[in-house]
């Protein structure tokens, strides 16, 4: 397909870059909190992936959804959750394994899902979330309802074959599907020039039968364009996909001290920042002053800031709940070890 | 309803027909289960009844199938996945170890993934070593997943319609021996509970416990040492999660010894565990070791009388029945 007319007019009255904006910025300074959290020793562990400078994909996608759609993200997906309408206190206490998180502490950065904004679940294996949106399509082919599913993933999905049976499958049943690669030039350490030759990913999917695009992640106003035009074409039974380039500021986690790249690499990678080309978009175009962008910034930055508070007084979650929610409400629940070990050496 | 013949395999295809007439939202999705009616025919002509919107066809893509199910459970169907081949768990188990059966648990209790994965497997039709092994061990070592492995046309049809009604993902392993048995049941009866093993035979002298086609061949064994004047007992087990070893320890301490007989290799496998668990929770009663009786640690041979002689046989049971009661 033709990508929408990406050229930006003069100021519009019916932008929706403020928005977009403040969307962006509060997954920024989320997760610069959630860097925080980790320094300060609150977090539960150090598997947690920023996706500093991947704003404008989050956010693009996330503002052609409706409420009624779902969606499954990668690991490196609190962004695309918060943009969705996700309470950043409650996302916080998940990733620091509190049990006022979204999962009750059991998720994790990694596994975060809530099923009332239709987060089908993060995912740790990459690839794994991609499936279970054709599967959602499925269901609502066959319940007659207007919903979409949108798949989120990495570059490093795009090697994936599971993706590939998926886009298939989608295609080959039209359903309303979305599939969404946000390709942050990195698979953890190994940059997308060293994992294929094929970087033209929309070709990929134009193969299989799907309308396809290719946007520049740090437009976030182009990738709301293409993400609109595709979400629109999955829920009438075309399924989609887009891929997003962008750059990943930080490292792959927490531990990761990149290596594998040059600092003129990473210097030259972050001029590709979506957050300030829209605050300089905003602020040329005249829709906003200085003034009223930074008290914004700030008002974010102190919400963000309490989710600390929050997170830091939440409660862990008690050890009985281990047993809990192996399997469904009133199934049989797995043996504990010590009850075991009661019973058998009861007379010893 | 009265008492019929029926075989296995219809049994389960009634089964599926009767859950689909029931509940709207059950569609089989898998290789083959529309027009050409399942590779072992379990859903013959239901695509005549249900549509092809039911019955649904997919590419030869094994971890979609699970992927896809997973997803659809979670959002309004209830899906039964058809994987032709238990030996293509080694395709699909990322879908089913790592997403099916966490989800619940990694999601906090928000959702679950009702979905069953049909599947058939065992020895006996020298289909080679990629067409029959017995996996059962890869699903029991997995927290978060159901497991049942029907003997009889009966249990076929209760364990799957109760499968069909559970809130967690349920992996059935047919098996592929037992398709063409004929039994006559009354589908209507009362079944006995999920999740409760089944004396097959009543005993005194000694517990067999087994599952699957070796409940067949247990039954055998146990008939020719009747007339050696030895009585044992036989435990079909039905489901290996939930396992009802309440029902296996009661026999056991009556008894005083155990074997425990699986068409599974004997290592790290379903015989280990529950010979362990036996050890374990019977071993002031024991007056014999557990015995394992199970499948050589050996890839299935193609040659029939190699793969016959692979995995237990009526005969080796009786032996060693015989010689743990210095008979």
């Amino acid at each position: 397909m033709t990508p929408p007319d990406a050229t930006p007019g003069p100021a519009r009255a019916n932008t929706r870059l403020p928005e977009l904006y403040r969307t962006m910025r509060r997954i920024r300074t989320f997760e610069e909190r959630v860097a925080e959290l980790y320094a300060r020793g609150l977090s539960a562990g150090s598997m947690l992936h920023l996706s500093i400078g991947e704003e404008g994909a989050a956010a693009g996608v996330a503002a052609a959804m409706r409420p009624e759609d779902s969606f499954t993200t990668h690991h490196r997906g609190h962004g695309i959750f918060l943009a969705r309408g996700a309470d950043p206190a409650r996302m916080m206490a998940e990733i620091g394994g509190k049990e006022a998180g979204y999962c009750r502490g059991k998720g994790g950065s990694m596994h975060i899902a809530d099923m009332a904004l239709g987060h089908l679940g993060a995912n740790a294996i990459v690839g794994g979330g991609i499936p279970h949106v054709v599967g959602a399509g499925l269901s609502y082919k066959r319940l007659g309802t207007d919903a979409i599913s949108v798949a989120f993933f990495g570059d490093g999905a795009m090697q994936q074959g599971l993706l590939y049976e998926s886009m298939n499958m989608a295609a080959l049943w039209d359903l309303p599907v979305l599939f969404v690669c946000i390709n942050n030039q990195y698979g953890m350490g190994t940059r997308i020039d060293r994992a294929t030759r094929s970087i033209e990913f929309d070709r990929r999917a134009e193969a299989f039968g799907l309308a396809a695009a290719m946007v520049d992640g740090e437009d976030v106003e182009a990738v709301h364009r293409t993400a609109q035009a595709l979400a629109d074409g999955a829920r009438g039974g075309k399924p989609g996909f887009m891929a997003i380039s962008c750059f990943r500021f930080f490292g792959h986690g927490r531990m990761d001290k990149s290596p594998y790249r040059t600092a003129e690499e990473e210097a030259t990678g972050r001029k590709r920042d979506p957050v300030s080309r829209a605050r300089d978009a905003l602020l040329s175009q005249g829709l906003n002053d200085a003034a009223a962008l930074d008290a914004l910034d700030a008002g974010i930055a102190r919400e963000m800031d309490a989710t600390i508070d929050f997170t830091a007084a939440a409660d862990a979650p008690a050890g009985a709940s281990m047993f809990r929610d192996v399997f469904g409400p009133g199934e049989p629940e797995p043996e504990p070890l010590q009850s075991r070990l009661d019973r058998i050496l009861a007379d010893a | 309803m009265a008492e019929t013949e029926i075989t296995y395999r219809d049994a389960l295809r009634q089964a599926l027909q009767d859950a689909m007439r029931a509940d709207d939202t059950v569609v089989v999705i898998g290789e083959e289960v529309g027009a050409y009616g399942g590779a072992y025919g379990v859903t013959r002509d239901l695509i005549t009844e249900f549509g092809a919107g039911r019955l649904i066809d997919t590419p030869i893509s094994e971890p979609a199938i699970v992927g896809v199910a997973v997803g659809a459970a979670m959002t309004g169907l209830r899906p039964v996945a058809e994987l032709m081949y238990v030996d293509f768990l080694g395709l699909v188990m990322d879908q089913l170890a790592n997403q099916a059966a966490k989800i619940r648990y990694m999601f906090g209790g928000q959702i679950g993934v009702p979905m069953v994965l049909r599947t058939q497997g065992g020895t006996g039709r020298s289909a080679g070593a990629q067409h029959s092994q017995s996996l059962e061990g890869w699903i029991m070592h997995t927290p978060g997943l159901r497991l049942a492995m029907p003997a009889t046309a009966a249990d076929a049809y209760h364990l799957l319609r109760h499968s069909l009604t559970l809130p967690d993902p349920v992996v059935f392993i047919e098996h592929k021996s037992l398709y063409t048995r004929k039994e006559r049941v009354d589908l209507d009866a009362e079944p006995t509970p999920w999740g409760k093993a089944v004396v097959r035979r009543q005993g005194n002298d000694l517990t067999l416990v087994t599952y699957s086609r070796m409940v067949h061949v247990a039954l055998a064994a146990a008939e020719q040492l009747a007339k050696q004047d030895i009585s044992v007992e036989l435990i079909d087990l039905r489901t290996l999660n939930p396992l009802d070893m309440a029902t296996v320890i009661a026999s056991v301490e009556r008894t005083g010894r155990a074997v425990v007989v699986s068409e599974g290799p004997l290592t790290g496998g379903v015989a280990s565990e529950l010979a362990a668990r036996i050890g374990e929770e019977c071993f002031d009663y024991l007056q014999a070791p557990v015995i394992r009786l199970a499948g050589e640690d050996i890839p299935i041979p193609v040659s029939p009388d190699l793969e016959s002689a692979s995995i237990p046989t009526a005969a080796l049971i009786v032996a060693t029945v015989r010689r743990m009661l210095r008979r």
